[in-house]
């Protein structure tokens, strides 16, 4: 029998998904360092094509492309991490009470959980950051909102396989409350696919977030990737690389989010590694 | 089945879907009233500002000088009516505004669903026959890459190098107004100009159940009723064709309906970047014009065309699958 760790890391995809995402944090840390310049200072002629200089070129207002691809990863990262870990508590917490409770409770949850299902969430994003004014803080929002259902579903779907185990129902005899048997009996043996699928959510966010921005829904002030793209549309024309070089980042962080997920997916439940 | 039990079906699906679209109704209405700034004070504001009294009379006419449940139940009862309310910004109601727009979204989407679905299927499938070939690999890391790829930079791609560096397709809009093209001249423009929108809009969703395809023709191809048709002495190629493709084909439908929504919300993203004159080109441009009425509106009717479909996948299903029994 062969440990998680094995499986997971025997896994090339996994090291090609790791390997890129070490990259991409270690940038996003080090961004005051790399790229010490504001990326919004405007410090060369417009868009001075690839050279030694620039090394990306400059945009439409001679903004340099590479520190704005630095400072981007950090908003890029930051609020789909952050929106991410808002749905998986939002969506544990609706998951468990509902698959824990049953009856009406779940019945409600689950309406209101099928109910975020149906309505076309990316329009729901536009609306919710239409209405609340842009910034980061109501971009993690939005996000999170559009994105909590799928956890909820797994997560009561693994409370309801595990609160009729015979652990649950010693901690039930042993006087032990309904907080703490969640908490600390039935959400743990929950964690796998809670892991795989916030892993995937990760992706997911990003994407929504490249896509808000590339509409100019994005957060003000802050440079972020789909930004850059939307602000570079207009000058394809003249400079394919404005439009080019951030798509590619988050095309890479996308895939080793997904590559890292699906090991994770492999290594936990290796029985369906072979599909 | 009984005859008559699918009509019951149908009416037990559509009172289901009942509180969905009166759940929308209130969202849309809270939304409304977390709007900064009302349309009364927008106006006023455009118009380099007004007297109290004229921003005063304005919310009158807008119904906005009354309670908040009164404004609730006003606006459900003419959303019943099918009254979206008026946009004040394109001087005309909402509802003809969105039936004007509603065409070119349902060919797109029309169109992206028979081109996802044909081709990540076929490639889902080709993908399982050569399962552990240089082949299916190649389909498999194709599909992981386009499944990473944000669908706005892939329409920007596409515009790059067909339309820009080759010259092969339009950039924008839906047809070439000036050339005042009639009957096939005309279709031809329009589907010369749906070619860069349909492939934009399609790739996602056929990487998306290309890995769907494979992944279910894996799981049939292992199960007990193929032993039997084999152990029968059907021939592998009937066997796949006439059993496995048919079982696997069920995951797949089920996907292409629970992603109805995603589909409008990426239509959005691409008729703002092919200029395409639909529904989401009206949503992006009400957006930056803050025509709450007109966006809101966009949204129950979004929501309304996705459980529509949901419910044309749920009553197709019940004819692909007869297990499902109904009630």
């Amino acid at each position: 029998m062969k440990t998680f760790w094995t499986r997971f890391l025997g896994n090339p995809r996994v090291y090609l998904g790791l390997v890129w995402l070490g990259i991409l944090l270690a940038v996003a840390i080090l961004a005051n360092v790399l790229a010490p310049v504001d990326p919004f200072a405007i410090v060369g002629t417009p868009m001075a094509t690839p050279g030694p200089r620039f090394w990306l070129g400059t945009d439409s207002l001679g903004r340099d492309v590479l520190a704005g691809l630095i400072h981007g990863s950090r908003a890029t990262i930051l609020i789909a991490v952050l929106a991410t870990v808002a749905a998986v508590a939002f969506g544990t917490f609706v998951g468990a009470v509902a698959g824990y409770y049953g009856g009406l409770i779940d019945d409600i949850a689950m309406r209101m959980t099928e109910f975020f299902q149906t309505i076309p969430s990316f329009l729901f994003a536009i609306v919710l950051i239409a209405i609340l004014s842009p910034s980061a803080s109501n971009l993690v929002v939005a996000i999170a909102v559009v994105s909590w259902p799928p956890i909820a579903r797994v997560v009561r779907g693994e409370v309801l396989t595990v609160k009729s185990r015979e652990f649950v129902q010693a901690a039930v005899v042993a006087g032990q409350g309904d907080a703490a048997i969640l908490l600390k009996q039935v959400l743990p043996n929950t964690l796998s696919p809670l892991i795989v699928t916030g892993s995937l959510l990760i992706a997911t966010a990003i994407l929504t977030e490249s896509a808000l921005s590339f509409l100019g829904l994005g957060a003000p002030n802050l440079m972020s990737w789909g930004f850059m793209i939307g602000a570079g549309r207009s000058f394809m024309r003249e400079a394919w690389w404005l439009v080019t070089v951030p798509g590619i980042a988050i095309l890479l962080t996308v895939l080793a989010i997904n590559l890292i997920g699906e090991g994770l997916n492999d290594a936990l439940n290796p029985r369906l590694a072979d599909l | 089945m009984k005859s008559g039990s699918l009509g019951g079906y149908i009416v037990r699906r559509l009172v289901q879907t009942v509180p969905v679209v009166i759940g929308v109704v209130i969202v849309n209405f809270m939304l409304l009233q977390l709007a900064p700034g009302d349309l009364a004070t927008v106006l006023a504001g455009e118009a380099g500002g007004a007297p109290k009294e004229y921003i005063d009379q304005l919310r009158a006419r807008f119904g906005q000088d009354q309670p908040v449940y009164v404004q609730l139940f006003n606006y459900l009862r003419n959303l019943i009516a099918l009254d979206l309310g008026f946009s004040f910004r394109q001087g005309a109601p909402v509802l003809d505004l969105l039936l004007q727009r509603l065409w070119p979204t349902l060919l797109l989407m029309v169109c992206t669903l028979i081109l996802s679905l044909g081709s990540g299927i076929l490639m889902g499938l080709l993908a399982a026959l050569w399962v552990r070939t240089w082949k299916d690999n190649a389909i498999s890391v194709a599909a992981i890459l386009v499944y990473a790829t944000p669908l706005f930079w892939v329409g920007l791609m596409l515009i790059l190098v067909f339309s820009i560096w080759l010259d092969w397709f339009p950039t924008s809009g839906m047809e070439n107004v000036v050339a005042f093209h009639e009957g096939w001249d005309r279709v031809f423009d329009i589907a010369h100009h749906l070619v860069l929108p349909t492939v934009t809009l399609s790739l996602f969703y056929l990487a998306l159940y290309a890995r769907l395809m494979r992944a279910s023709m894996l799981e049939q191809r292992g199960l007990d009723y193929v032993v039997t048709a084999r152990a029968k002495g059907q021939t592998e190629r009937r066997i796949t064709t006439r059993h496995v493709f048919r079982n696997a084909l069920l995951p797949v439908v089920t996907m292409a309906g629970v992603q109805t929504g995603s589909l409008l919300g990426g239509s959005v993203v691409v008729e703002s970047i092919f200029a395409w004159p639909g529904l989401g080109q009206l949503a992006f441009q009400s957006l930056f014009a803050r025509d709450y009425n007109l966006l809101l509106g966009i949204f129950f009717m979004s929501a309304v065309l996705v459980v529509i479909v949901n419910l044309i996948v749920d009553i197709v299903y019940v004819f692909l699958d007869p297990r499902i029994r109904i009630g």
